[in-house]
C-alpha cells in the first residue's frame, strides 16, 4: 500500500520535468484568473504588455494563483470556501499534483514560496476551532503537507513573504466563516483582525491590531515593499455610512499608518478595498474598488495622489513605473497617477487578482 | 483587416440585438438629459427663492422642488457627477454619526465666513453643503427660527447657490461632452466605454443601483431589525418625503427600464408597476409610524416588492441586454 502510494507520487512528480523555467512556459509577467465568454474559468499567463501567453482551463471560478518563483507552475485555489488546489504545469497545462485540505480545514485562495523554493504556505481557516493556520508543502514530495503553524488570528486571507528572510505576514481578516453557512460572516461585532508576522518554525513574531474602533475592518490584502514595509488593504464591515481608512501601511518596529483619501471621495470606495499595489518603483501604492469603481494612488510616504474611476476594477499590480490594472468588463489598463491607457479588452471577465511572477 | 472588421461589427450587432444601439440615445436624450435640466432649473430657481426670501417660508416650496428634481436624476451616478466628486455634496446621507448637526452648530457658533465666499463653499465640507444640511436648516427647530439678516439665512442661500452650481455643471457636463462619449461607446479612442456593450451595462448598472439604494437605504435602515425599528433612519424624515423621494424615485427608475426594455422586458415593466402601485397606497408617515405593526407590515412588503423588481430586472433586462451586475463588485474577496 505504501509502495503503491509512493509509486504513484513518484509518477506524478515526474511530469513536472524538473529543470525548466518560467521561459519554457513563455517568459509570462502575470498570472490571473478569468472567466471566458464561454463562461467557463481559465488561468492566463500575462506578457507585460498585456497580452495572453498561455491559457489554462481550470475546473471552476479561480481566485488568486500562486506562481513558483523559478519552475513554470502555479498553485491554482478553488474559490473561498474552497478545499482543494491544484498544482499545474504551465508549459504543458496539465496538472501535477492536487492538494486537499485537512479535515475541518479550507484555503483562502492565496499562498507562497518560502526562498527555498520547495515549502509552498497556505492560509487556511480551522473552522472547528475558529483559528487561523498556515499549512506547509512540500514540492519535492508532490506537494505533501509537512506541517503547520497558527496565524494568531481568525479568517486568515493572504499571506506573503517578506524579502530576503522566511517570515511570513499574514492578513489575519478576522472574520469567522463555516463552510455549513458558505460566506455568512458570524462574529462581526467581535471580530478582530490583525496583521502577523509569523516565522515557520517558531511562530508568532508579532501581531499588529488596529484602534478598536476600526476592529470591524477586515485587513484581507497586501503587497510588500522591497524595504520590508507592508501595504495592507481592508474591507470595513460596519455600517457603511461611517467612511474609514482601507489602506495601511507597516513596517517591523514602528506603529501603523493608515492612509484615506478626502471624505466623499473615500466614501465612494464603498467601504472596499479589493486589491492593493506597489508600482515597480516602489514610490507609488495604489488600492482598487470594484464596488466603488476606482483605484485610489498614494505616495510611499502617505500622501494621496489622486483617483482614477474605472467600474468593476480589481486586480492590480506592478508594471514599471505604474500599474497593471484588470476589470470584471474584461479590460487591462496600464495606469498612473497621472494617466490611463487601455492596453487589451477581451470578452472575458478578470477575477480579482493579479499574481507578479 | 482590424479595421473593416471594427466598421462591420456594430452593424452585426445591429441586426442581433436590435434595441442596444437605439436605446443608449433614447435613454440620454429622453432620460439623463431631460432630469438634469430639470435638477439645474429647479435648483436655479431654489437659488433665486432663496435670494428674494431666504427664511424657511421663502424657500421651502423651492426645496422640495428641486429635492424632487434630484431624486429623478440620482440614480445617474457616472458621468460629470462621478468625475467631479459631487454625488456627495448634493446629498450627505446616511449620516449616520450626525456630522451635519455637528457642522450647523459649528458653522453657526462661529459664523463662519466661508458661506459667504461660493469657490471657498464649493469645496467646504460635505457635511455643510447639500440637501440634507439645508433640510435642517429649514426643518429643525433649534436652526430654522432664523431671520432674514441672520447668518443662517447667508448659510442657507449659500447652501442653494452651491446646488445651483453643481447641477448646472452636471447638465454642462452632460449636453457638453459626456453624452457623445456614452453615444459612442467603444468607438474607437472612447477612453471611457472601452467597448459597445461598456455604454449599456453602465445605465444598467445604475438602474440596479437604484433599486439597491431604495432596498438597503431607503427601506432597509429604518426597517433595521424587527424588534428595534428605526423611524429617525428613515431618508429626509425631517421634511417628510421618506416615501416621496423612494415613489419619484421608482418612477424615474421605471422610466429608464421602459426605455432599456424596448417593447420587451415585460416582466420587468410589470414588476416596476405593480412595486408603483403598492406604493402609492401607503400614507405619507408610514415611515415615522414605523414601530407600528401595521406600518412596519406595510414596508416589509414594500422591500418584498423591491427586491422582487431588483431581481426581476437583473435576470429578464439584464439577459436581453446581454449585461451582467459586476464581476468583481458583487462577488466580494
Amino acid at each position: 500500500m505504501k509502495n503503491r502510494r509512493g509509486f504513484l507520487a513518484g509518477l506524478l512528480a515526474a511530469s513536472a520535468i524538473p529543470g525548466l523555467s518560467w521561459a519554457d512556459a513563455g517568459s509570462p509577467a502575470y498570472l490571473a484568473a478569468a472567466r471566458q465568454a464561454d463562461g467557463r474559468f481559465v488561468m492566463i499567463g500575462l506578457g507585460r504588455d498585456g497580452q495572453d501567453i498561455f491559457t489554462i482551463p481550470l475546473p471552476g471560478r479561480g481566485h488568486a494563483a500562486c506562481a513558483h518563483p523559478t519552475a513554470p507552475e502555479a498553485v491554482a485555489f478553488a474559490r473561498r470556501p474552497g478545499t482543494y488546489a491544484l498544482v499545474i504545469d504551465c508549459v504543458s497545462g496539465e496538472i501535477t499534483a492536487q492538494m486537499q485540505a485537512p479535515e475541518g480545514r479550507h484555503f483562502n485562495g492565496h499562498g507562497a514560496y518560502l526562498s527555498d523554493g520547495d515549502t509552498l504556505c497556505t492560509p487556511e481557516n480551522d473552522f472547528i476551532n475558529g483559528r487561523g493556520v498556515i499549512g506547509f508543502w512540500s514540492r519535492k514530495k508532490n506537494y505533501r503537507r509537512i506541517g503547520e503553524q497558527p496565524t494568531g488570528g481568525v479568517g486568515p486571507h493572504e499571506l506573503r513573504k517578506l524579502p530576503d528572510i522566511d517570515v511570513l505576514v499574514v492578513a489575519n481578516g478576522g472574520i469567522l466563516t463555516h463552510p455549513d453557512r458558505g460566506r455568512e460572516k458570524l462574529n462581526l461585532d467581535v471580530m478582530q483582525p490583525n496583521l502577523a508576522y509569523v516565522d515557520p518554525d517558531r511562530g508568532i513574531l508579532e501581531l499588529v491590531e488596529l484602534t478598536p474602533d476600526l476592529h470591524q475592518n477586515s485587513i484581507r490584502h497586501m503587497d510588500i515593499h522591497a524595504d520590508g514595509t507592508v501595504a495592507f488593504a481592508m474591507q470595513w464591515q460596519g455600517d457603511l455610512s461611517e467612511v474609514t481608512p482601507l489602506l495601511g501601511l507597516h513596517k517591523r518596529g514602528n506603529s501603523v499608518k493608515l492612509l484615506e483619501a478626502g471624505f466623499s471621495r473615500q466614501m465612494a470606495m464603498n467601504g472596499y478595498a479589493g486589491s492593493v499595489s506597489y508600482n515597480g518603483t516602489g514610490d507609488t501604492v495604489a488600492i482598487t474598488s470594484p464596488r466603488g469603481g476606482q483605484v485610489h494612488f498614494y505616495s510611499r510616504s502617505g500622501d494621496y495622489l489622486g483617483h482614477w474611476l474605472r467600474r468593476d476594477v480589481c486586480g492590480l499590480r506592478d508594471l514599471g513605473a505604474g500599474f497593471l490594472a484588470s476589470d470584471g468588463n474584461g479590460a487591462l489598463h496600464k495606469i498612473t497617477p497621472q494617466s490611463a491607457k487601455p492596453l487589451t479588452v477581451t470578452p472575458r471577465a478578470w477575477d480579482n487578482h493579479i499574481v507578479a511572477i | 483587416m482590424h479595421t473593416q472588421m471594427l466598421k462591420i461589427l456594430p452593424f452585426c450587432f445591429g441586426l442581433l440585438a436590435a434595441p442596444a444601439a437605439a436605446d443608449i440615445n433614447a435613454v440620454i436624450d429622453d432620460h439623463i438629459i431631460p432630469n438634469a435640466a430639470a435638477f439645474k432649473h429647479a435648483t436655479a430657481e431654489m437659488a433665486v427663492a432663496a435670494q428674494m426670501d431666504c427664511t424657511p417660508a421663502g424657500v421651502k416650496d423651492a426645496y422640495h422642488n428641486a429635492f424632487d428634481a434630484w431624486v429623478r436624476a440620482s440614480h445617474i451616478r457616472f458621468g460629470p457627477v462621478a468625475n467631479n466628486g459631487e454625488g456627495m455634496a448634493i446629498a450627505f446621507w446616511p449620516d449616520k454619526k450626525g456630522k451635519i448637526a455637528k457642522m450647523i452648530f459649528r458653522m453657526i457658533k462661529h459664523e463662519n465666513p466661508v458661506v459667504h465666499d461660493p469657490v471657498a463653499f464649493a469645496k467646504y465640507s460635505v457635511a455643510a453643503r447639500g440637501f440634507f444640511t439645508l433640510e435642517q436648516l429649514l426643518y429643525v427647530d433649534k436652526f430654522s427660527n432664523y431671520s432674514a439678516d441672520s447668518y443662517t439665512c447667508a448659510f442657507t442661500r449659500a447652501i442653494t447657490v452651491d446646488l445651483a452650481r453643481i447641477a448646472d455643471e452636471t447638465h454642462a457636463g452632460w449636453v457638453g461632452g459626456f453624452d457623445e462619449i456614452l453615444r459612442t461607446s467603444g468607438a474607437e479612442g472612447n477612453a471611457v466605454f472601452l467597448t459597445e456593450k461598456e455604454g449599456p451595462q453602465a445605465l444598467f448598472t445604475s438602474l440596479l443601483g437604484g433599486l439597491e439604494y431604495i432596498h438597503r437605504q431607503q427601506l432597509g435602515r429604518p426597517l433595521n431589525k424587527l424588534e428595534h425599528r428605526r423611524p429617525k433612519r428613515a431618508e429626509a424624515w425631517r421634511s417628510n418625503r421618506s416615501l416621496r423621494n423612494i415613489v419619484i424615485s421608482l418612477k424615474s427608475l421605471q422610466e429608464m427600464a421602459g426605455i432599456l426594455a424596448g417593447n420587451q422586458a415585460w416582466k420587468t415593466l410589470e414588476s416596476f408597476k405593480e412595486t408603483i402601485i403598492y406604493a402609492k397606497t401607503l400614507e405619507d408617515d408610514v415611515f415615522s409610524r414605523i414601530k407600528e405593526d401595521s406600518a412596519s407590515f406595510q414596508i416589509e412588503y414594500f422591500l418584498l416588492l423591491v427586491d422582487q423588481t431588483y431581481d426581476i430586472t437583473n435576470t429578464e433586462l439584464g439577459a436581453q441586454m446581454g449585461v451582467v451586475a459586476g464581476f468583481n463588485a458583487l462577488d466580494g474577496d
